[in-house]
């Protein structure tokens, strides 16, 4: 098992290919919490319109919802990132959440404490989230394979324009 | 009983109190939920011969079993019921967004609002809390206005919002009900009875849990139809959208043109689907947990109407393209975009915009008579300044708003051969003289004109019976779809997933089952379709509707088909009809006049309206 940080992967939302349908956040509840409630979900879509995304822990280097809280109630997982909460220690207190840049705490609103994304089944391979996007708008990923695969997008349209071009050029 | 809240609310706007009641067992397997225990509640707790602004006249809001799960298109529907003040008989409504899944979460399977409020207020429900708050800031505006005004107010962004518009606040009896700002709770006008109330809102926030019965199945089902979306059976709404049906429906010469004049749009190209999507649809969005999703929003890029965003769909667009002889997208997307400014049925204003050309263009109605609108066929501008006089009901407006057949009354000189509409209802983008399935799908059905309530277009559609025909047999097939689209209303599912259900009954009981844990047989929820038809028939019986109005608009039985093409010379004469209606009401196990008989009540367990039709035995 690795302690790279950036081996660490994240669930990222494609706000092109997101619909806001809102299927990931009853998932999320179903495999957590054995029911169907977005507000007990770990992933939350933001449904504005054209753009829609859904949000969740991007389990950052040196997290600063560890560091805010008064009860060191919250710790990092060295291997994986994941954010984990002592629910004996959490007071439900919030200043974690509102230290998160991201959103990506909430409070449950039965046990009071705060949770966030535990990557569910990671060693099985991907979150069930991402499993169940009907969209194929959520990934599990590295942020570096991230920055590859926008790389790589961002390039193929740009030769795509100028192969366009030239053919344009061709036919005058 | 899971899946269900096993709540039901009961507000009176008069003196703001509230109370709930238990759901029973019983009734949640009699009636299902959405359109079918909205209407058994409507029956039981309003009187007859009611008007539908009274404020005794309640209006019930819905949602279904299914409702607020995850199950692909049936978690987040929801519906309106009351009496349409369009066609006097039962009203109902249903639409789909996220709008529902929060009262599910809030703890109810219905609301049932009855009273007027002093002043407009709008009705806040939050978990246990039901608050009733001023609303004179929000009068006048439309519902996405409403929408955002509400949401700032409460503080939080997740609160769901149905609203009427100005057309509801003036009680035009074409009115609709707009949630989450596109979606529509559009026929029978129940944003008049909204606005009777003073109620410009209704906004829900539920925080509780929904919770299945055996979650494994009900999974496997998910995952099931997940996959049968992204096949055929949903490509359409997936890929080009329901706008396609123009160009499929105008080769077979089905598609109404110009009131009727035409079933046969010649610049249909022009409005093609092709065009749409290529030029105008800036994203497919989808409804709450939806897997194929399918809300095409139209953007115009550039004119006078720049940045105009709506949805658009077969239905808008046929009623302001071919339906007014219109073929220009920018003006036709303006259009349904006003529609849902002045929280208008679409549909129903399209069809008034067309009759009143229809009138303008037969020298009935002048310039003068029209505030000075130039109202001929295919003026783009025109329609767009009608369906202003129609949304603030202004000027001529206050003449048509209500529609066409409440217009034609007032205008005289015959028009009614020119109103196209069955009960009140406007018709809909499907040429009943050639499909002739339909026509009797909807001369039956119990909202007036529409598609929706049996989806028969398919049927003569797809060559599966002869649609230029009537005959013995149609009636059972009718029959057939509509107890199956009662319960798709019921479950609320959306119609479009329809094809996905490859058994119906049998993938509805498993599902319903898999869901609630009630365990039903599939021939109990086979008769609980047919039983939510009847129902809707007794409110229809109760409120003086007979055989007669069970019809076809004027043109449709007196006005044959002259395009030339597939559907040339057709036309459903009056015998035709009275075939399909004897046929239609023997499968049904109802009298010659089409009352239900004591008989098919007792087998439905529905003894306990037997006065409606006994009184009108004697």
């Amino acid at each position: 098992m690795t302690e790279r940080h950036q081996d660490r992967k994240i669930v990222v939302s494609d706000p092109e290919r997101c619909s806001g349908c809102g299927l990931c956040e009853y998932v999320c509840s179903m495999v957590n919490e054995k029911t169907f409630n977005p507000h007990k979900s770990r992933i939350r879509v933001i449904r504005r319109g054209l753009v829609n995304m859904a949000v969740s822990c991007r389990k950052c280097k040196d997290p600063v919802c560890v560091a805010s809280c008064p009860k060191n109630a919250l710790s990092q997982e060295k291997h994986t990132g994941i954010i984990c909460v002592d629910e004996h220690a959490c007071t439900g207190c919030g200043w974690c959440i509102g230290a998160c840049s991201f959103g990506a705490l909430n409070l449950h609103p039965d046990k009071k404490i705060v949770y966030t994304c535990n990557s569910c089944d990671v060693f099985n391979g991907v979150p069930q989230c991402v499993q169940w996007c009907t969209e194929n708008a959520l990934q599990y990923i590295t942020a570096e394979n991230l920055a590859q695969k926008i790389r790589q997008k961002i390039v193929s349209q740009l030769l795509e324009t100028r192969e366009v071009a030239k053919t344009e050029n061709c036919n005058k | 009983m899971l899946g269900y809240a096993g709540r039901i609310l009961y507000l009176d706007l008069t003196t703001g109190k509230s109370y709930v009641e238990k759901l029973n067992e019983e009734t949640a397997k009699k009636y299902i939920g959405g359109i079918g225990l909205g209407m058994h509640l409507y029956l039981t707790k309003s009187k007859k011969g009611i008007d539908p602004f009274c404020p005794e006249n309640p209006l019930v809001l819905s949602v279904g079993p299914l409702t607020a799960t995850v199950f692909p298109t049936g978690g987040n529907g929801h519906a309106f019921i009351s009496k349409s003040p369009a066609t006097g008989g039962v009203g109902e409504s249903v639409s789909h967004g996220t709008f529902g899944t929060e009262l599910k979460r809030a703890g109810y399977d219905a609301v049932v609002i009855t009273g007027k409020a002093e002043k407009p207020i709008y009705l806040l429900i939050d978990d246990d809390s039901v608050e009733l708050r001023d609303a004179s800031k929000l009068w006048g505006r439309s519902p996405s206005e409403v929408e955002d005004a509400i949401k700032e107010e409460v503080g939080d962004f997740y609160v769901r919002v149905a609203a009427i518009g100005v057309a509801g606040e003036k009680l035009t009896k074409i009115a609709c009900i707009i949630n989450d700002k596109t979606r529509a709770a559009g026929r029978t006008g129940l944003g008049a009875v909204m606005g009777s109330k003073n109620l410009k809102a209704i906004a829900v926030r539920g925080t509780n849990d929904v919770t299945i019965a055996k979650p494994e199945e009900f999974f496997s089902m998910v995952k099931e139809f997940h996959e049968r979306m992204k096949g055929p059976a949903a490509q359409k709404y997936r890929t080009t959208g329901s706008t396609e049906n123009l160009t499929i429906q105008n080769n077979l010469s089905c598609v109404p043109t110009r009131n009727y004049n035409n079933s046969h749009f010649e610049s249909a190209e022009n409005i093609s689907s092709t065009i749409i999507n290529q030029h105008y649809v800036a994203k497919i969005i989808g409804c709450n947990s939806c897997a194929m999703r399918c809300e095409h929003q139209a953007i115009i890029k550039d004119g006078p109407y720049k940045n105009t965003m709506t949805r658009i769909e077969y239905d808008n667009l046929w009623a302001f393209g071919p339906n007014c002889g219109v073929d220009k997208l920018n003006f036709i997307i303006k259009a349904a975009e006003r529609c849902n400014y002045y929280g208008l049925d679409a549909q129903s204003t399209g069809g008034i915009i067309s009759f009143i050309m229809d009138c303008y263009e037969k020298n009935i109605l002048t310039k003068e008579n029209l505030d000075g609108i130039d109202a001929h066929f295919g003026n783009a501008s025109a329609m767009l300044a009608l369906i202003e006089k129609i949304g603030k009901r202004e000027g001529i407006g206050t003449t048509f708003a209500d529609g066409v057949k409440i217009a034609a009354t007032k205008i005289g000189n015959k028009t009614e051969q020119l109103a196209q509409h069955i009960k009140g209802l406007e018709v809909t983008g499907y040429d009943l003289r050639c499909l002739k399935t339909t026509a009797l799908g909807c001369a039956v059905s119990f909202r007036g004109a529409d598609h929706n309530r049996s989806g028969a277009a398919t049927i003569d559609l797809r060559g599966k019976v002869d649609r230029l025909k009537a005959e013995p047999g149609r009636g059972k097939i009718i029959k057939e779809l509509e107890d199956q689209y009662n319960l798709i209303d019921s479950l609320i599912i959306c119609k479009n997933a329809k094809g996905t259900f490859y058994k119906e009954y049998e993938e509805m009981t498993k599902l319903y089952n898999a869901t609630t844990g009630l365990n039903i047989t599939q021939q109990e929820l086979e008769l609980a379709g047919e039983r939510i038809q009847t129902l809707a028939k007794l409110i229809n019986t109760r409120e003086g509707l007979t055989r007669k109005d069970d019809t076809l608009p004027w043109k449709v039985m007196n006005q044959p088909i002259t395009d030339d093409g597939p559907s040339k010379g057709a036309v459903v004469t009056k015998n035709e009809l009275d075939l399909m209606l004897d046929d239609y009401y023997q499968a049904r196990g109802y009298d010659k006049q089409g009352i239900p008989t004591t008989a098919k009540l007792e087998t439905l367990g529905l003894t306990e309206h037997l006065t409606i039709i006994t009184k009108k035995e004697a």
